[in-house]
């Protein structure tokens, strides 16, 4: 028997977040007293295989196909599906990124069994029944639920929601080949083509995020918030009343339906700090709020706060960066 | 064009979610009722679509009995046909969900053609199942791409856009297909007089819906543990900049 954690990558490029899936998996599998196995799928596989053994994974299932050149969701369920038919394991786990969701909820539709998403512990219970205590409302609110079967248990562990920790003793990290069957069909939902809009950092990757709320006021005055994030090397970011007020777009939109942010700073401008926010910006290693209201959420949240309007605390910072900078 | 959007009743995002005494659901005692926020996207994503190439928006729910008012909503925005499944339980679990929209699929698509596409939101704002979409796609035997931020029209296809890192994934998918809508695809209109008075007519179809439960139960919702944090001042005004810059030094960013 075995645990068998889906790794996601692009390209070959291993996806950060896997690695917290794989350290959960590694010590679920170590629970039930089995091995802890992962699986890379399509193109560029073997290239982002290399770190697994250090978190963990016993055996590294590379699956091959002519058709996997790129991300698909259904071929990356199917092909889940097929190994998961050959190997036979007690649980199938993934990272709760938009991919890692996505593909365990084609292999449970194809298995026709449930799937828990973004779990943050589970509980074996040593039974058929496992306790799976989850988020809902993007991480405001936890749930406790059942996952009732006595096939395969599908699941996934909410991104930010543990810390990828390396194994105390490397594993073997054995490399096998799976070649699954796939039918033509199956590439119409694969990645046909790629725009590239920003290289280098962005809203989910910075160091640093400049957040701006609707104390803000204006597009036009985002402006200083830009220059600060220029001198950190950082980006800006913002909040739902911003981006339905059309002074932002959406992609620098930090929440729980916007992105999820993990900086080592957040500095938030202006935001009150609704729970839909807060559940964007809550992996920051650093939050320092600038409001007018010390009695604002985000402020009361924060490490660090300063008490003012950001109109010109944000300009009296710049200034001051610059003077130490040069 | 014929579109289905599927939508769900949700608590207005924003406030804070308090959790009834018996811990099986969110208190709703104080709270305002919306269509989850990626599913308000993916309704005016359809009502512009049939704008510009003709056709019609059916839209489709199951909750409460009060989910009424988020079909009316639908139909103050421009969609044309309203199916209401009520269901009086807390939350269906998403399999039961999923077999529940199928079988409503399949009996508007009854001696009809299918659905040129089926929208659902990328996930709900409440539960966050982020499979329901895909479980009925699978059903129904259509290929399915959830997180779409840009759609395109074209004969027999779609070109869907997905925000990744950076940039966009694009995809190619022959119709009738689903897909997963996530906010920021457009801006929802606010509803007009005309078209809020219209809504108050509009024809609903109620159907009971019948579905066995799935394998996922709820035992109970609680809050998480709420780190308590000191914060620190570093000062009122302007005149913080200096202990704001050190902050920055000390963390490294600077």
């Amino acid at each position: 028997m075995s645990v068998l954690v889906l790794c996601d990558h692009d390209r070959g490029t291993l996806a950060e977040a896997s690695l917290e899936a794989l350290t959960f998996g590694r010590q679920l599998a170590s629970d039930l007293g089995v091995v802890c196995h992962s699986v890379l799928i399509g193109q560029g596989a073997d290239n982002a295989s290399e770190t697994l053994p250090t978190y963990g994974a016993e055996t590294i299932h590379l699956v091959e196909h002519e058709s996997l050149s790129d991300y698909g969701p259904a071929a990356w369920g199917e092909s889940l599906n097929q190994l998961v038919n050959a190997t036979n394991p007690a649980a199938v786990l993934a990272s709760g990124t938009d991919r890692g969701n996505e593909v365990l909820a084609h292999l449970a539709a194809t298995l026709d069994l449930p799937f828990v998403a973004n779990c943050v512990t589970t509980n074996t219970n040593n039974s058929s029944s496992w306790i799976m205590t989850r988020v809902q409302w993007g991480g405001s609110l936890l749930e406790d639920s059942e996952l009732n079967t006595d096939k395969v248990k599908l699941f996934t562990v909410a991104h930010h929601g543990i810390e990828a920790e390396e194994s105390s003793s490397p594993a073997s990290g054995q490399k096998e080949i799976f070649t699954p069957e796939l039918e033509e069909s199956i590439t119409h939902t694969m990645v046909a083509d790629r725009v590239v809009l920003t290289q280098g950092i962005t809203l989910s990757t910075s160091p640093v995020v400049v957040g701006g709320g609707r104390g803000v006021g204006s597009a036009e005055a985002f402006a200083p918030l830009e220059e600060l994030a220029a001198e950190l090397n950082g980006v800006v970011g913002c909040s739902r009343a911003v981006t339905n007020n059309g002074w932002r777009p959406h992609s620098d939109q930090v929440g729980q339906t916007g992105t999820r942010i993990a900086p080592q700073i957040y500095i938030a401008n202006g935001i009150s700090g609704a729970i839909q926010h807060w559940v964007g910006a809550m992996a920051a290693k650093n939050i320092l709020a600038i409001n007018t209201d010390p009695e604002a959420n985000m402020v009361a949240k924060a490490g660090y706060a300063v008490i003012g309007d950001l109109h010109q605390v944000i300009p009296a910072v710049l200034e001051e960066v610059r003077r130490r900078k040069s | 064009m014929r579109l289905l959007v599927c939508v769900k009743r949700v608590p207005a995002p924003g406030a804070r979610i308090n959790i009834t005494d018996d811990e099986q659901d969110v208190d709703a005692a104080h709270l305002g009722f919306t269509t989850s926020p990626h599913e308000e996207c993916a309704l005016e994503e359809a009502v512009q679509i049939v704008e510009e190439h003709g056709g019609e928006v059916t839209v489709l729910t199951l909750g409460p009995a009060e989910a009424e008012e988020q079909l009316r909503y639908a139909a103050s925005v421009g969609a044309h046909h309203f199916v209401l499944l009520p269901v009086t339980e807390v939350d269906w679990d998403p399999q039961r969900t999923a077999n529940a929209l199928v079988k409503a699929i399949e009996n508007l698509e009854e001696n009809a053609e299918p659905f040129d596409l089926v929208l659902f939101g990328n996930e709900s704002a409440d539960s966050g199942g982020f499979q329901v979409g895909v479980r009925v796609a699978h059903a129904l035997d259509r290929p399915m791409v959830n997180g779409i931020k840009g759609i395109e029209i074209a004969e027999n296809k779609v070109t869907a856009r997905r925000e990744i890192d950076g940039g966009f994934e694009v995809y190619a998918i022959p119709t009738p297909a689903v897909l997963g809508v996530k906010e920021g695809i457009n801006l929802p209109r606010y509803p007009t007089m005309k078209g809020r008075l219209a809504s108050k007519k509009a024809e609903i179809e109620i159907n009971e819906p019948t579905a066995e439960e799935g394998g996922q139960t709820r035992i109970r919702l609680h809050r998480p543990e709420e780190k308590v944090s000191e914060t620190v001042i570093l000062g009122n005004g302007p005149e913080a900049a200096p202990a704001v810059v050190d902050l920055l030094q000390e963390l490294g960013v600077l």
